[in-house]
């Protein structure tokens, strides 16, 4: 006696949470259901492995249908094949569109192409994340790319609006979007010890201060590319440390004001030079791609990598940054002009986290 | 030319890509009705589209109004080949041919292609402007209601409950025409959809007229059926019950009277206001009434007979009453008589009805069914061959007019069993069959056709224009107890059609009562039950060998017998066993497969407090010298002992205790070895009488002489009650519970297995085909866990043989949460209840008639006293001529506070809630409007069916959307909900080499609109201040 067919279909949709996830993670029908008895499932309910394979199946087929809807949560609201009530519909879009930290941290900034998808045997080898979650995740990922990439508006909103997602995940699902766009490298080893939540952060303020929205509200894409004219215009930062006379304003500014506040104020001072330096050449060197691609790893190399030598607090490198910007105003010469410097080249995000 | 169709496309939404190069969809639609075809513009490059078309207008009959399905077809426009059809809209405009019923049909309707599933969605917005007395027509029958529940409709009263109608219809099928060669598999399938349409249409139309010519205005308990007969066509046959009904204009829908302790659904309208000046519709009857109820009880026979022509003319009024035993006294007799007079006119005196309107029931005899073997033969009607592509020439053949001459005829083989089943009611003493259903089973050119019922003596009042009857039936009801009054055996005890144990009535010590009842009714809401029900099946298998035509036809009569006997056995078994003594809702089904026959029969079993406590089970080896073997028994016996403990405990079933000589017991014997009653007088054919009382062999001696008896006997044991919080019963309510909470899920499961060919035995068999329903039932309870506490309702099993070796069990049930808490509380008063409920029924209905007779001014229809009861009962005091303002008052508000309700909670969703049961109620809720039958056929094919996930893949989105259908179509009437819903068929078809499969659906049910109780509260407290107002000041004006 074998069964041929074995369905349950119930006027409201019946969405089993804990399967959910099991699938959601990329689980075999035979892998969940092992799973399933190893949670103790068969002791609670008295029921039996056939019982419980059955249950799984008919879970994992009434997914498997829904995940086309899911694919536009839009239209899992307005379809008409399953009954599912509005906290089921929105649980059901969360979960989807849910990712692990592990995978995130692998694909982040690069591109969503055909050749990334290939390495995802690599990646799941390498983070233990199932091959198939890992395919979801990463189509997710590009699916959300492709649908917000030439929209007007804000990026946040605009992925909320087209796939329902919470506040939470759509301002995550942002960062992706734009690291993808933008190509940060993230994966090099210097980068491993910043979180995804680390990055996240950097793309919400960097949306925010040097995206075109950030000038324009109007335009396509304006979250998404940086502004060419803004990071043009980083170049003049150059005469800061070029200038002799303005490096030493600069500095003697700085240490002015931060005398008695830091507890590394002598390695501040006698690295003032470097660091300034360091921080204006990374700006500088924005207008090309392939350096906006390495800002991190720069970052890191020039600014942060020497802070964390002379072992500075995280305090100390926020008040630095703060005033190592804010003086640049009193400076001739800059106080119309660098609109953009003031509001965030200063990059105190980044740095902020970069020394967790 | 009576009728104005207009129908208006909105848009569409969703759209397959249909193409490639853009994505894109150049969508169009066309409108069809009859032979009259509308276009809208064509729609360029969109998913999406706005049509927004003018409004197409239909003139029409309507007799086509009745017939035909308004048919919208979504296309693609191609310049250059020809246009790809996306789907089809097939909408049923009956529900607007009603006044009270729906205005428009208004909504979202998914795009259904039988390939390709539902395809997108489109907005339609149908109307009717009906011109013309309708009922002038008598070709149409316009105007009469459907309902499938198989109660009076909540918001209805019955005035007249009128009787059965039939009719069935045959035609070829299209799937078996030359034609099918040649065309698609898609052309196919749409001209089968069609035809099945445009027969149900022509069906029902039929029935309205015979309905029509009752004077009824409504059809309850209507069941269509379709009989796919292969080669030789395809019959489309319906029965119901004809009745007169009365808008329930009780403010009580509204009120918050309702709110009283007593539970929703145990309110029964009707018998709040019983008021007798719309029963008779005669002019003269209210006369003869006023001058006979007040004449005494001892000339009651005489007046009968002599009161109303149309009784006395019967040539049969005798004959009840030479059965009717002594001590039923003049009364019962009269009763008998008269019911039967009443019921003689009728050709067949049977009702779909399950449960009725209190005092209708009067006594039940027991379960009677009927069998008969058929085979097939084709069609010849070469005129009709290969008309079906065109539209409206197909003509509907009526088998009857059209081989009129032929004997052997659908018709008259339905009429055959029918007769059989009228003449076993009659050797039960009863008159009328109540819960009455047909259905047949078909394997190749075999067919079995099946009928049954419940036998029944029914209280005349109902029956009848003219209130005499409704009078002496008063007096009749006054020395029925309340509760028991049913059970009561309606045969002479001296002269009983079977064997039976007789013992007085547990309830009122007057009246003999059967020690065990089968009925294929719900249980009557009056009955006293100890303890809680329990879903009891029997399941059964026979091997037969496989032959041709009439060698098969005739192995097959040989079978049934033998299957009956074995199906009623392991029925009473495992009811003892469960320590029950009463079977409500029994439907046996025996089905016909190439190389075997499957018995499935599921009951719910109750303890009747009015029937004497079951004895237990016995067994008994043959060989009693072995000691072992001794041992072995003795094992057996004690295991049965403790599950018959068990399940005492388990369903509550506790009994106070009655010592015998209170009951002064006529049985000779001990207790425990009580015989076997045969409540069912049952023939497997024509020819054969079957006794199913075992001989002189005592039933509950269980004989353990060979493997068999012992595997039977261990069958018996594993049947597993369901895990603890769950109940399950295949009646309406499961007996027992009443305090049910709003949650409910309905739901359809379908499981196939496959047999292992070799060497199949009937024992293997059983077992295969018992641990599939065994392991189903498992699976619901296991699915199902997030509800408990909670009852599995209407449980129904359907089993099919699609194959050689294939068994396909079908479950269609609605699960419903209640409150645990509440039960333990509410258990002791709900009896209480239920007897005062009882006492103060038969007082008031007892009041009015009397009333009347003094005071029988028809204009003025409400004697004081009668209001006082009423307004004691529903709080409210507004006299029912002005609570038909409130209700008119009402009902767009309660409508319009329903709109309301379901707006907020699809705020950001355009999809409202579809609630759908197999219930004819919503728990916690009121029904306040009736919107039209649901009855729908889809077939869906596919040649991908790997693709689609296998069978269970194409099954479950197959059912997926027929779901989503019906709800769409419930939507765009305006209701929330789905009542008595059945899937009526599911037929399965596979082919996995070639990598097809095909399925056919049909479902149907009652679309209503429901208001939540807790709303009803709000909705209902001011609503009495704003309605008081006109009906204070104007009432008048409005009456």
């Amino acid at each position: 006696m074998t069964s041929e067919l074995d369905i349950f279909v119930g006027n409201t949709t019946l969405i089993d949470e804990d399967v959910y996830r099991l699938w959601l993670d990329g689980y075999s029908v035979s892998d969940a259901v092992a799973l399933r008895v190893r949670s103790g499932i068969l002791e609670q309910t008295g029921a039996t492995a056939a019982v419980l394979q059955s249950d799984t199946m008919d879970h994992y087929r009434t997914f498997h249908m829904l995940e086309r809807l899911l694919h536009a949560p839009p239209k899992l609201l307005h379809q008409l094949i399953f009954q599912i009530p509005p906290s089921r519909q929105a649980l059901l879009i969360e979960r989807y569109y849910a990712f692990d930290e592990a995978f995130v941290r692998e694909v982040l900034g690069k591109k969503l192409s055909k050749g990334t998808k290939k390495d995802l045997d690599d990646i799941s080898t390498k983070t233990g994340i199932t091959l198939k979650s890992c395919r979801r995740q990463f189509d997710n990922f590009k699916r959300v790319f492709k649908v917000v990439e030439e929209m007007r508006g804000s990026l946040v909103d605009n992925i909320q609006q087209h796939f329902l997602l919470s506040d939470r995940l759509a301002r995550d699902y942002a960062a992706i979007v734009f690291f993808a766009n933008n190509r940060f490298e993230t994966g090099k080893k210097k980068l491993q010890y910043l979180s995804f939540g680390d990055f996240a952060f950097c793309a919400e303020l960097m949306i925010q201060n040097w995206t075109l929205g950030a000038v324009d509200s109007q335009v396509d894409d304006m979250d998404m590319d940086l502004d060419k004219e803004f990071l043009q215009d980083l170049k003049e930062l150059k005469v800061l440390v070029a200038d002799k006379d303005l490096l030493d304003l600069h500095k003697s500014l700085v240490c002015t004001a931060l005398r008695g506040k830091l507890g590394v104020f002598s390695e501040m001072e006698a690295n003032f030079k470097n660091l300034s330096r360091g921080l204006v050449n990374v700006a500088a060197k924005l207008t090309h791609n392939k350096d906006v691609r390495d800002l991190f790893v720069d970052l890191v190399e020039k600014f942060v990598e020497p802070c964390r030598s002379d072992h500075w607090p995280l305090n100390d490198v926020r008040l630095f940054l703060n005033q190592y910007s804010a003086s640049v105003h009193s400076l001739d010469g800059f106080r119309p002009r660098y609109r953009h410097l003031d509001q965030g080249s200063g990059s105190p995000g980044p740095l902020r986290l970069e020394f967790r | 030319m009576p009728g104005k169709l207009k129908v208006k496309i909105v848009a569409g939404r969703h759209l397959p890509v249909m193409d490639r190069a853009s994505d894109l969809t150049d969508a169009f639609v066309e409108v069809k009705f009859g032979n009259t075809t509308f276009k809208t513009d064509v729609y360029l490059k969109s998913l999406n589209p706005q049509w927004n078309s003018e409004w197409f207008k239909f003139e029409v009959d309507d007799e086509d109004l009745q017939d035909e399905p308004l048919q919208i077809t979504v296309l693609d426009h191609d310049t250059y080949s020809a246009n790809d059809a996306i789907g089809k809209v097939y909408i049923d405009i009956d529900p607007l041919l009603y006044s009270e019923a729906a205005t428009v049909i208004s909504g979202w309707f998914p795009i259904y292609d039988t390939i390709h599933g539902i395809r997108g969605e489109i907005n339609v917005v149908v109307k009717v402007d009906l011109f013309n007395d309708l009922n002038r027509f008598r070709q149409s029958s316009c105007g009469v209601k459907f309902f499938c529940t198989t109660s009076i409709p909540k918001c209805y009263r019955a005035v007249i409950i009128h009787g059965f109608v039939e009719e069935l219809v045959v035609n070829e099928d299209p799937e078996y025409q030359w034609i099918d060669r040649i065309r698609t598999p898609r052309a196919s399938n749409e001209a089968r959809q069609r035809l099945i349409s445009l027969m149900s249409g022509e069906l029902q139309r039929k029935i309205g007229l015979k309905v029509l010519e009752m004077r009824g205005n409504a059809v309850v308990g209507y069941l269509q059926c379709f009989d796919l007969e292969g080669e030789s066509g395809l019959v489309v046959r319906a029965i119901g019950t004809a009745c007169t009904l009365d808008k329930l204009s009780s403010p009580a829908a509204f009120l918050p009277a309702c709110n009283s302790p007593s539970k929703e659904m145990k309110e029964i309208p009707f018998n709040e206001d019983p008021n007798p000046n719309t029963h008779s519709s005669g002019p003269s009857t209210p006369l003869k009434n006023q001058t006979y109820s007040f004449s005494p009880s001892k000339s009651y026979s005489r007046q009968s007979s002599s009161s109303d022509t149309d009784l006395s003319l019967t040539p049969k009024t005798g004959m009840g009453s030479g059965s009717a035993g002594k001590e039923g006294g003049p009364f019962k007799a009269l009763l008998r008589q008269q019911t039967q007079s009443a019921l003689e006119q009728r050709e067949f005196p049977f009702f779909t009805l399950t449960a009725f309107p209190p005092g209708f029931l009067v006594h039940v005899g027991g379960v009677v069914s009927a069998r008969s073997v058929k085979l097939l033969d084709r069609i010849h009607n070469p005129a009709f061959v290969g008309i079906m592509g065109n539209t409206r020439s197909y003509k509907l053949l009526d088998w009857n007019s059209f081989n009129s001459d032929e004997p052997e005829t659908r018709d008259a083989w339905w009429a055959e069993i029918r007769q059989e089943i009228k003449s076993h009611a009659k050797a039960l003493g009863c008159h009328a069959v109540v819960g009455y259903s047909e259905s047949t089973s078909i394997c190749e050119e075999v067919c079995i056709l099946s009928a049954s019922g419940t036998a029944a003596v029914l209280n005349p009042r109902f029956l009848q224009d003219g209130t005499v009857e409704g009078c002496l039936e008063q007096r009749l009801e006054e020395n029925l107890p309340a509760g028991c009054g049913f059970c009561h055996i309606p045969y002479d005890e001296l002269n009983m059609p079977f064997p039976a144990h007789l013992t007085y009535c547990n309830n009122c010590r007057k009246q003999k009562v059967p020690d065990v009842l089968f009925t294929t009714i719900d249980l009557p809401v009056d009955a006293t039950v100890i303890g809680k029900g329990c879903l009891i099946q029997a399941r059964l298998c026979r091997l037969k060998k496989k032959a041709q035509a009439e060698a098969n036809a005739t192995a097959i009569s040989n079978l049934l017998p033998f299957m009956e006997y074995e199906v009623h056995t392991q029925l009473m078994n495992k009811l003892k066993l469960k320590a029950m003594n009463a079977l409500f809702g029994l439907r046996i089904q025996i089905t016909v497969g190439e190389n075997m026959l499957m018995g499935l029969a599921s009951a719910t079993g109750v303890y009747l407090a009015a029937l004497p406590t079951p004895g237990g089970i016995q067994i008994a080896g043959k060989t009693p010298n072995d000691g072992s073997y001794e041992q072995h028994i003795s094992h057996m016996q004690k295991k049965i002992n403790d599950t018959i403990a068990k399940n005492k405990e388990l369903y509550e079933i506790n009994p106070p205790e009655i010592s015998e000589e209170i009951i002064g017991s006529p049985i000779p014997e001990p207790r425990q070895r009580s015989r076997l009653l045969r409540s069912q007088s049952e023939s497997s054919d024509e020819v054969t009488e079957l006794d199913l009382s075992h001989g002189k062999k005592d039933a509950f001696v269980l004989e353990i002489d060979d493997t068999d008896a012992m595997e039977d006997v261990h069958s018996l044991l594993t049947d597993v009650p369901p895990p603890s919080g769950f109940y399950s019963c295949n009646t309406e309510i499961m007996p027992g519970i009443n305090n049910w909470t709003s949650e409910i899920q309905m739901f359809t499961s379908v499981r196939v297995i496959r047999l292992s060919s070799l060497n199949l035995t009937n024992q293997a068999l059983n077992k295969n085909f018992n641990d599939l329903c065994e392991n189903l039932l498992k699976s619901l309870y296991f699915k199902l866990r997030s509800m408990i506490p909670c009852c599995l309702c209407h449980v129904n099993f359907t089993v099919s043989l699609p194959e050689d070796e294939l068994i396909q069990v079908t479950v269609t049930a609605v699960a419903i949460t209640f409150d645990k808490n509440q039960a333990l509380q509410t258990t002791k008063t709900h009896a209480e209840k239920l007897l005062q409920r009882a006492s103060t029924d038969n007082e008031e209905l007892l009041q009015f008639p009397l009333e009347l007779c003094s005071d029988s001014l028809p204009s003025h229809p409400f004697p004081p006293a009668k209001e006082h009861l009423e307004s004691a009962s529903s709080n409210s005091g507004i006299p029912a001529a002005q609570r038909a303002v409130t209700v008119e008052k009402a009902s767009p508000m309660g409508e319009g506070n329903f709109r309301n309700r379901s707006a907020p909670p699809c705020a950001n969703s355009t999809v409202g809630v579809v609630k759908m049961t197999p219930l004819s109620f919503i728990p916690g809720a009121k029904i306040t409007k009736y919107l039209g039958i649901i009855n729908m056929f889809f077939i869906r094919e596919t040649t991908s069916l790997r693709e689609e996930g296998g069978v269970s893949g194409f099954l479950h989105a197959f059912i997926a959307e027929v779901f989503a259908m019906v709800r769409a179509h419930v939507a765009a009437l305006g209701g929330n909900a789905v009542v008595s819903y059945i899937m009526k068929q599911c037929v399965f078809m596979e082919n996995p080499n070639k990598n097809q499969a095909q399925c056919l659906i049909n479902v149907s049910g009652d679309a209503v609109v429901f208001v939540r109780e807790s709303e009803l509260e709000v909705v209902s407290t001011p609503q009495p201040a704003a309605s008081c107002q006109p009906s204070c000041t104007g009432g008048e004006v409005t009456t």
